[in-house]
């Protein structure tokens, strides 16, 4: 089952520069990792936000430095939101100079300045609850990316119980695409997301809309209230993963992922600004062919000093 | 020419159209998808409501698995990467595991957690860990591996037999692999539990290998470099239960005994293995039972890092060829 989001008639007002700079050098930099994997030039897994990169672009200037981010399996948009550094993500997937961790993390295990990701469904929450509590009163406050499919995880429940009772700044941005890896939400989870916020008295937001300025235009208050008063929030996007759950393993139907096709924000947003959109399209798809050539030149990455002895 | 991932796949198949008891839990198991690795392809098509795929709830669905196991009937669990039943650790240990003895009689729990385990695919750390040691030494839990020379049917009713959980873990580099399949230098019997490989025609090894199911294949290109390169002859023995680690035939004359094991370094099963063999073996032993066992690290994502961090034949053939030498 897909969840439909409501395609606003148009962009209103239009995204600026920097936001087409950012969605489309995460959507490009999505394409080339899977036509690398495609190639053998990269090992292991990875997992795309393909149709999902406007989540993190509209959040990030919602964001302040000394918030913490924690991101999950499917976080390289998050963090090319964040950090616009796509030699130093690059080569972390794929093993060469340059990887922000040392080629140790690899895709899902990414920290870099206050941004940390990992593999391990749910575990985030609880520990982003930790920092919240940190954080609390200084006006920073700890963001996690999570997916529908991680509320089936206890974690989940016994952290927002917390960081109700305990009144902390915990922003919790659930990417609800309508399916966990390979099972539609109507088999894994029961009630609602909203509902389950509720039981905990903690507030819900839910996004339909893939237009940045208006996702930013309702979130900015509930956002200035989660650090001033403190407390937490969840904000839930209705969206869709148009690619695979990793690479090359979507059993879902052609008509299906032809369905997500149509909600993508790439061709609304193309057709809203042609021509300033092509340019930047161009320029971004240049960027990462130059970031792709680049790394995947570099030599292999050094092992960190913990690596370089076996006992 | 079967895989191992076909062949448990037809064992699963088997199973559940010859005991009616049997459920299988796990995420993304059912068809199309058929589990992240397809071991349980078909077996919701054929099966119905007895397969079923998951909320993302290792705790709880190894606690169900439990319950239909309390209830009468017996319970597959799919870990889907071993490294996630950390999290079902509770279940597993302190319910599972305790109950067929801490009400003061037996309750039987014929449960079989299934956990895809190991690394050298580029997964990276939480993704590709071998947690084996981790669940040693629980009293009322057993442990198996999935090898290239054991019958999976056979398995899985041997497990069940035991009326406690077991862990069974099949490695994920195991999969793609073919089962009952040896180079022409070496062939394999099974005595008992175990499974015994050697070099045709020799006499006494200079070194027995004792090692799990997902190390085989690194394990026998050891053996093969040793013997061509180095002119030592090794024997390798393949338990399928790793705990409580059982009777492993034919030590008393092993000139040298080297237990292998993909677990890091620290508590491992492989010391577990030497104490059980000490008491046995002392009097003949000529020196200390080596231990290979991956480094005290977390497993990097880098195939290159990867690769240093685990065991590789490398490491086996240098560690076997030093102890001789
Ligand atoms: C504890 C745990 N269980 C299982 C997995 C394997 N896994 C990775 S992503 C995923 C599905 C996650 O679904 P969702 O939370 O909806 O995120 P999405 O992939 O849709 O972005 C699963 C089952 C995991 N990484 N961690
Ligand atoms: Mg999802």
């Amino acid at each position: 089952m897909i969840v439909t989001a409501a395609p606003p008639p148009s962009l209103r007002p239009p995204p600026s520069d920097q936001d087409l700079r950012s969605l489309l050098l995460i959507r490009h930099f999505e394409l080339a990792l899977l036509r690398l994997f495609e190639q053998g030039a990269v090992s292991g897994t990875t997992h795309t936000c393909l149709g999902q990169e406007y989540i993190p672009v509209a959040l990030t200037p919602l964001l302040r430095d000394d918030d913490f981010v924690f991101s999950n399996h499917r976080g390289h948009g998050h963090f090319l939101a964040r950090h616009a550094e796509p030699y130093g993500l690059l080569a972390e997937i794929m093993g060469r100079e340059g990887a922000v961790c040392g080629g140790v993390g690899g895709s899902q295990h990414l920290y870099h300045r206050r941004f940390l990701s990992t593999g391990v469904q749910g575990e985030s929450l609880p520990v982003a609850t930790g920092v919240a509590l940190k954080l609390a009163g200084s006006g920073a406050l700890a963001c996690a990316y999570i997916g529908d499919g991680t509320w089936g995880e206890g974690a989940v429940y016994e952290a927002l119980n917390m960081a109700l009772l305990w009144r902390l700044p915990l922003l919790v941005v659930v990417e609800h695409n309508g399916i966990a890896q390979s099972t539609p939400t109507s088999a894994q989870l029961a009630g609602t997301i909203g509902a389950r916020a509720a039981a905990f008295g903690v507030r819900h937001h839910r996004v339909t809309s893939t237009d940045v300025e208006e996702i930013r235009a309702g979130l900015a208050p509930l956002v200035h209230a989660v650090r001033a008063e403190p407390s937490p929030l969840v904000v839930e996007f209705v969206t869709h993963r148009i690619g695979p759950h990793s690479k090359g393993d979507d059993t879902r139907s052609p008509a299906e992922i032809q369905r997500t096709r149509e909600s993508d924000w790439y061709a609304r947003y193309a057709e809203a600004d042609p021509e300033r959109f092509g340019r930047i399209d161009r320029e971004q798809l240049a960027l990462v062919r130059q970031v792709t050539a680049e790394v995947t030149a570099r030599p292999l990455v050094v092992p960190p000093p913990a690596f370089q002895e076996r006992p | 020419m079967t895989r191992v991932s076909e062949h448990l796949n037809q064992a699963l198949h088997d199973l559940m159209e010859s005991d009616p008891a049997v459920h299988l839990l796990g995420e993304d198991i059912s068809d199309p998808y058929g589990g992240a690795f397809k071991v349980t392809r078909g077996l919701s098509s054929r099966f119905g409501s007895r397969v079923r795929s998951t909320p993302l709830s290792e705790g709880a669905i190894a606690g169900v698995g439990a319950g239909l196991a309390l209830a009468g009937d017996k319970a597959i669990v799919e870990i889907m990467f071993s490294d996630f039943v950390a999290l079902a650790f509770d279940q597993i240990t302190n319910f599972a595991a305790k109950s067929t003895t801490m009400y003061g009689r037996p309750v039987p729990v014929p449960l079989i957690v299934r956990c895809p385990t190991g690394g050298n695919r580029g997964y990276g750390p939480t993704h590709s860990q071998s947690l084996q040691k981790h669940f040693i030494g629980v009293p009322g839990l057993s442990l198996f591996e999935m090898t290239p020379f054991h019958d999976a049917a056979e398995l899985f009713a041997r497990m069940f037999s035991l009326d406690r959980p077991c862990l069974f873990f099949e490695d994920k580099v195991l999969y793609t692999r073919h089962m009952y399949r040896l180079d022409d230098l070496f062939r394999f019997e099974l005595a008992g539990d175990t499974a015994r490989v050697f070099l045709d025609g020799t006499a006494e090894p200079d070194c027995t290998l004792i090692t799990h199911g997902g190390l085989v294949h690194r394990t026998l290109d050891a053996m093969r470099a040793l013997l061509l390169e180095d002119e030592l002859v090794c024997e390798l023995l393949v338990p399928a239960q790793l705990y409580p680690v059982p009777h492993l035939p034919d030590l008393e004359e092993a000139r040298h005994v080297c237990v292998i094991d993909d677990g890091t370094e620290g508590g491992t099963w492989g010391a577990e293995v030497a104490r059980v063999l000490y008491p046995r073996l002392w009097s003949g032993l000529r020196r200390p039972i080596t231990l290979v066992n991956s480094a005290d690290s977390v497993i990097p994502a880098a195939p290159h890092l990867e690769r240093d961090v685990l065991v590789q034949a490398g490491h086996i053939q240098t560690a076997v060829r030093e102890a001789l030498s």
